[in-house]
């Protein structure tokens, strides 16, 4: 059974629609990979998931109860965590307390906690005390990564993890993945870089304009798949 | 003339210009809000002093102590209810909201109590004072400006020591990126403004009890506190008390030199510091 579901999920901006049927299934412990092009509607799908947009009740199912029409505060109280595109961070907090305001909306116990984000990142401890749009932008994603754990979720999403940041930095964040495995938490990570988002995950689903066009197990779909799916043609029609 | 003896009265008269900005600062700071109805709340919250002394024979300051919760939820249901829907990226709709409710709240006081100026009395602290040396401090006056003080002191432990501090500085900076964190914006808000209310029950404890007011006061308190909070700086609590203290000393030192001047020096004051320092002189970092 899935823990987390949409069903014919439709979302639109105006008059804009940007879904148009989605179905996703998250399993529990499992890590799921979105991947598309520039407005395939794949932080469209978070930004619904997290309660940012809201959607008709019965279009996304959570421990099989609807919550589509629920606010952002509610979807959290739940138990789903969103690590927004961009970090979103808060300028007017320092590093500590960005975690901390993390589980405003949820304080449960669990394995995370101020001390295990730190030990997760270190450099954050030493950084405790600055603002935190002052780090750079490796760091401001461990903090952002930091405040999505701080609720102890049991989902968590990742909405373009690795946008604007050195590969080297991609992969320090990237290791820390399986200790957040470890905890049980579920993951849905949306990302531009194929390969590195099918190192990590168990199932992957690849949209276009607003529809998932390919789902798999990420060691099953092939390259050739994966640019159909992404680009709406063959690879070797554009070679 | 006795210079330290005027500075020092402005100062203190600094402290009850700080108390009627203070709570303006304060809902601006966390959500960009101007209330143009903030002298009139003021004045509603001394006609609820003058209310509870009369009919209840109570002392002054207790019957503040019962008119801030009073207060307080006249805030909360105030922003819940009607001020929330107003706030967006465009700054008229609450310009005129605040404004449509400050004209009701000054025909509803002068229905409830004409337009008689009143005064709350509190016994021989009006006339009690202190000798300092070469200048004499008056008991009320002195605890008008440590009350503020202690307002700011208060306000600032909130805002920076505690979790719902945190809150309103987050929602202050981005309200959509705080909803991912469970805080309710709409909540957050009512919030600020209900203690924005009971720091101005504070101020209307010393308004009516230091001078006469009657309901058409509000907006002259207004002016005086959009000036304390134009010169320390929009949304800095400290820099506020400095503002409200460079336009209390303005005034006392305008009207030693001219009786005539009081009131002209504050603004000559509040002018210079637009001039040479247009965000004030403490702003905030982040804007």
């Amino acid at each position: 059974m899935a823990l987390l579901e949409t069903r014919g999920l439709t979302a639109s901006y105006g008059d804009f629609q940007a879904l148009f049927g989605v179905d996703i299934a998250v399993g529990a412990g499992e890590t799921i990979a979105i991947i598309g092009a520039n407005g395939a509607g794949k932080t469209t799908l978070m930004r619904s998931i997290s309660g940012v947009l809201t959607n008709a009740p019965a279009s996304i199912l959570y421990r099989d109860e609807p919550i589509g029409a629920l606010p952002a505060p509610d979807i959290l109280a739940r138990g789903i965590s969103m690590v927004p595109e961009g970090r979103k961070l808060f300028p007017s907090l320092s590093v500590e307390e960005n975690l901390l305001i993390g589980n405003y909306g949820r304080k449960v116990d669990g394995p995370w906690t101020l001390e295990s984000v730190f030990s997760l990142f270190p450099i954050l401890k030493e950084r405790r005390n600055n603002a935190a749009t002052a780090l750079s932008g490796g760091q401001q994603q461990m903090v952002a990564i930091g405040r999505g754990l701080m609720s102890n979720p049991a989902v968590l999403l990742f909405d373009e993890i690795s946008l604007g940041l050195a590969p080297v930095v991609v992969r320090d964040i990237y290791a820390a993945f399986p200790r957040i495995r470890e905890t049980g938490a579920s993951i849905v990570i949306v990302e531009q870089d194929i390969a590195q988002a099918l190192k990590v995950a168990d199932r992957v689903y690849c949209m276009m304009e607003g529809r998932v066009t390919l789902s798999g197990r990420a060691a099953d779909v092939s390259r050739d798949d994966i640019h159909k799916a992404y680009f709406g043609t063959d690879h070797h029609e554009l070679a | 003339m006795n210079w330290l003896d005027t500075i020092l009265q402005g100062v203190l008269l600094g402290g009850l210009y700080a108390l009627f900005a203070a709570g303006l600062s304060l809902v601006f700071g966390i959500m960009r809000l101007v209330n143009l109805a903030h002298g009139d709340l003021i004045v509603l919250a001394a006609f609820l002093i003058l209310v509870l002394v009369t009919t209840l024979g109570l002392d002054p300051f207790v019957a503040a102590v019962i008119a801030m919760p009073l207060m307080f939820a006249i805030g909360w249901g105030l922003q819940y209810f009607l001020l929330n829907r107003t706030l967006g990226k465009d700054i008229l709709p609450p310009l005129l909201v605040t404004f449509g409710l400050s004209i009701v709240i000054q025909n509803g006081l002068l229905e409830g109590f004409s337009a008689d100026s009143r005064r709350v009395f509190a016994g021989s602290l009006e006339s009690a004072s202190v000798n300092l040396g070469p200048a004499t401090a008056g008991i009320m006056p002195l605890m008008t400006f440590f009350s503020a003080v202690a307002v700011i002191v208060c306000l600032n432990q909130l805002i920076y020591r505690t979790s719902v501090g945190r809150a309103f500085r987050a929602t202050s900076d981005d309200p959509v990126t705080a909803g991912l964190m469970g805080i309710r914006p709409h909540r957050i808000f009512a919030l600020a403004t209900g203690l924005a209310m009971v720091v101005v029950t504070i101020a209307a404890l010393y308004l009516g009890t230091r001078a006469n007011f009657d309901p058409t006061s509000g907006p002259s308190r207004l002016i005086y506190a959009f000036e304390a909070v134009i010169i320390g700086g929009l949304g800095s609590l400290w820099g506020t008390l400095a503002g409200g203290i460079i336009l209390g000393v303005a005034q006392t030192v305008g009207a030693a030199i001219n009786p005539e001047w009081q009131i002209l020096a504050g603004h000559l004051a509040f002018l210079a510091v637009l001039l040479f320092k247009p965000r004030g002189l403490f702003p905030r970092a982040v804007d």
